[in-house]
């Protein structure tokens, strides 16, 4: 185990290495450097002025240099200077961070918590009305865009309650932030928690085929416990692959809920960086992103090993 | 007795008759305002966008502005601000300024002349090398006469110009030219700006919010009467307009609301008050005169003939556009051409059935028809707003036998493409800062200017704007200013579809809000808006 891990660690700085270069090489593909944008935003093409400013910024330098530069940085926590914002990386990418972990979490949370339980449900009620109507809920929950969700969820609030929630203050307390970020959380949550549940009840139909579960039944375990102990565990492997890949998806891909229901948050942050060709942000961010998902991945594979014992990652 | 108790009794009550409206305004409150998009910086020098101007305004003063309480900019309603008053030499050519004292910028630091000559200095390239408060400079243009600024003393400068140039001051008292301290550096006055205005910026968060609280050591005493103005950044419009419904912000952005918009909004919030007005921004045509096809006149003729105009405006303003070439005609605008002259230039002829034919018949002497069109590209910024018009005018194209495709431009690259002139037809916006022929033609049409997209290059036409611009008799100048405006029509010389049009909302509570007509990037000092709650 101990030399699965260390070979485990080794690949994850290995992924990190080559996805630094990868997003540090596309961006400079990307046609138009901030320079150029600075300038075009303020109607003008200058030549001179945009020269000016790519030298100011550095961006002028042969790329190994700035490579060498920015990963030289990052190494020893230091992320550069914003360019469009001219303050610290840091300061800009550390507030929002917290906001898009929190909603990330909590959609996570309602996702988990609808997806399994009704998707176990609606497996053991199989072809029973109720069992339609979930599959319809989840068919809807796939194919309703969230950015339109979310903005019914905005029009029947300012209709019903005259209120819109909306992220527009810094929220007073963490019961305040909890409703606040509910609300999308439940908007992002509702399709994921479709797909789960969806993919629960499929792995569930086809663990309660098993020979064994007819095994278990034909020993007299009770309804609950063949579902539960029985089937639920070993169905539960493919959902857990597929709540880790939602988790890495909702670190960085809440752009749309984000924009949305107006929460400062990573994702709309980094758009708006790649838009403005803000190289240190947008290396940082997606740097992070990364790791999250580097992490979650090997997360969901210890869980693995938990779910089912037969599972061992020899040396 | 009983004559004295009347006579006092009288004038007390006069003397609260005339001064109720004083008594009126509240004192406090913060002013919540929804903002589009994420300013590219807070130093309104070193950008050309409404997003920096209308938060960032109110941070600052200006030597002069247009006068607040009216609607309509013009050369005559201008008022001192930094300035006290102002004097010009007999020829003309030296605009001396009588400055405030006492005045100190939001750090403390008193203000003096020599504010006003760094800010100028670094706008015609002749600041100190090591001066850094701007590092781009988007109006540089505007000053282009401008020769030297001069300290008198603490309280007097003077501005010399090469020529007399009667929009001088009109310049000087656009939203786009506040001072800035000697003392700041331009990292900061891109980030957290200090001025010597009613607000304090306490925050730029970026894609977040702007916060900015009153000046309580503002120059103009009594004022400003809001405590703090709150931006919020929401860059999705349909948030924008629910959060203003229910009751988040008591403003929109300017010009935010459009008429299409503007129904759902009244639906929903019945005592919303809803302004809608010219911006003074227009939207044209970029057309590639240097490369084939339109590098032939009478190609560039056709596209002027074949444009709706009123279907333009019916379909994306609902009628409320004006029609007009590049000056906003009046009554809004001060130097646009009467209804009549209008109609008299080749392509503004209401007789669209005649229009249509000549350009046809241009096309198909040029050897186009329906079976054989003529295929371009129709180039244009990947925004909604620039986007509609474009996908318009290919329509109306067809119709003159010219294939148009879309091509959306990702707006970060749009004027590299254009000032590249890689691109054969663009649709493009085009804003004036100032209604004033001097800031529009040298901008967009002078072959000298950085702006002049198309490289729009007529000896005749850089001479009658020189010419115009240092003429000093208004009536004489309109008279120039038309020729001029003839001249670029008859050229194709970014052909104007529409002056625009839209609507800026507001909560009933919201009180002195004064919008300008004929600049939308004027008139956002926010020190006479109140708030009645």
């Amino acid at each position: 185990m101990g030399a699965y891990l260390t070979r485990r660690f080794l690949l994850m700085a290995l992924t990190l290495f080559g996805m630094s270069v990868l997003i540090f090489v596309m961006l400079r593909l990307v046609p138009g450097n901030v320079a150029d944008i600075l300038v075009d935003s303020a109607g003008i093409a200058d030549p001179k002025e945009k020269a000016k400013i790519a030298r100011e910024l550095g961006i002028d330098r042969p790329i190994f240099d700035q490579y060498i530069h920015w990963i030289g940085g990052l190494a020893q926590g230091d992320l550069g200077f914003a360019y469009v914002s001219e303050r610290p990386a840091i300061e800009e990418i550390a507030p929002r961070i917290p906001i898009s972990a929190k909603l990330a979490g909590l959609a996570l949370f309602f996702s988990v918590i609808l997806g399994v339980p009704l998707g176990v449900i609606s497996a053991v009620r199989q072809n029973t009305g109720f069992d339609y109507f979930l599959r319809v809920l989840s068919l809807s929950g796939l194919s309703l865009p969230s950015f339109w969700l979310g903005l019914l969820i905005l029009m029947a609030s300012v209709q019903w309650f005259g209120m819109i929630p909306i992220y527009t203050n810094e929220p007073r307390s963490m019961i305040d932030e909890l409703l606040l970020l509910s609300i999308p959380a439940a908007a992002v949550g509702f399709r994921s928690s479709a797909l789960i549940m969806r993919l629960t009840r499929s792995s569930m139909l086809e663990v309660m085929r098993q020979d064994y579960i007819r095994t278990a039944r034909s020993k007299g375990a009770s309804q609950t416990s063949v579902n539960y102990d029985h089937a639920l565990r070993n169905a539960l492997l493919p959902v857990v692959t597929i709540i880790g890949i939602e988790a890495a998806f909702l670190v960085g891909g809440l752009i749309v809920t984000e924009t949305v229901f107006n929460i400062p948050g990573v994702a709309r942050f980094l758009v708006e960086a790649i838009l403005w060709r803000d190289y240190p942000i947008v290396q940082n961010l997606v740097m992070l992103i990364a790791f999250v998902v580097i992490v979650v991945n090997f997360l969901v594979d210890m869980a693995y090993m938990a779910l089912d014992p037969r599972i061992k990652y020899a040396d | 007795m009983r004559t004295r108790l009347a006579f006092v009794a009288g004038s007390l009550a006069a003397f609260v008759a005339v001064s109720a409206p004083a008594f009126a305004q509240k004192q406090g409150g913060t002013l919540r305002i929804s903002h589009r998009d994420n300013p590219p910086s807070a130093s309104i020098h070193e950008e050309a966008t409404i997003s920096v101007v209308q938060p960032f305004m109110a941070v600052f003063n200006n030597l002069v502005v247009f006068d607040p309480k009216e609607k309509v900019n013009s050369p005559d309603k201008i008022v001192p601000d930094l300035a006290e008053s102002w004097s010009w030499n007999p020829d003309q050519t030296k605009l001396t300024f009588k400055l405030r004292s006492g005045v100190k910028w939001h750090d403390g630091k008193p203000f003096s002349a020599k504010d006003v000559k760094c800010t100028w200095d670094a706008l015609i390239g002749k600041a100190d090398e090591k001066s850094d408060l701007i590092r781009k400079n988007p109006r540089k243009v505007w000053y282009s006469n401008l020769k030297d600024v001069k300290v008198g003393s603490d309280t007097e400068v003077t501005f010399e110009l090469g020529r007399p140039q009667p929009s001088f001051l009109s310049m000087l008292a656009a939203g786009y030219s506040p001072v800035y301290a000697c003392h700041a550096n331009g990292r900061d006055m891109r980030s957290k700006p200090i001025g010597t205005g009613p607000f304090k910026v306490v925050e730029f968060k970026r894609n977040e919010a702007i916060k900015l609280v009153r000046n309580p050591d503002y120059w103009k005493k009594g004022r400003p009467y809001l405590d703090a103005i709150d931006w919020k950044i929401v860059p999705n419009r349909s948030t924008r307009m629910l959060g203003f419904v229910a009751g988040e912000f008591d403003m929109t952005f300017d010009s935010d609301v459009t008429f299409p918009m503007l129904a759902d909004v009244k639906a929903q919030k019945a005592d919303a008050v809803c302004e809608a007005r010219p911006s003074n921004v227009n939207t044209n045509l970029l057309v590639n005169r240097d490369a084939p096809p339109f590098d032939n006149p009478e190609l560039r003729r056709a596209l002027s003939l074949s444009l709706d105009r009123k279907a333009f405006n019916d379909i994306l303003f609902q009628g409320h556009a004006l029609n007009g070439a590049s000056m906003l005609p009046p009554p809004a605008g001060v130097w646009g051409m009467s209804k009549e002259m209008l109609e008299s230039m080749p392509g503004f002829s209401p007789n669209r059935d005649k229009n249509l034919a000549e350009a046809r018949a241009i096309m198909e002497k040029l050897g186009y028809t329906k079976d054989k069109p003529l295929k371009i590209k129709v180039s244009t910024r990947n925004i909604a707003i620039y986007r509609d018009p474009a996908v318009i005018l290919i329509d109306q194209l067809k119709q003159i036998h010219i294939e148009g495709e879309l091509e959306p431009i990702d707006t970060t690259v749009w004027y590299t493409k254009i000032q590249g002139k890689k691109y054969s037809i663009g649709l493009n916006l085009t804003g004036l800062g100032v209604d004033d022929p001097d800031t529009n033609f040298y901008e967009n049409f002078h072959s000298t200017s950085d702006r002049n997209y198309t490289a729009y290059k007529n000896p005749e036409v850089d001479k009658l704007i020189e010419q115009q611009s240092a003429e000093l008799d208004r009536e004489k100048r309109k008279k120039l200013v038309w020729g001029v405006e003839q001249k670029l029509i008859e050229d194709g010389a970014r052909p104007v579809i529409n002056q625009n049009a839209a609507n800026t909302c507001w909560t009933p509570q919201l009180k002195g809000v004064l919008l300008q007509h004929n600049s939308i990037y004027n008139g956002w000092r926010f020190e006479d808006i109140w708030l009645d709650r």
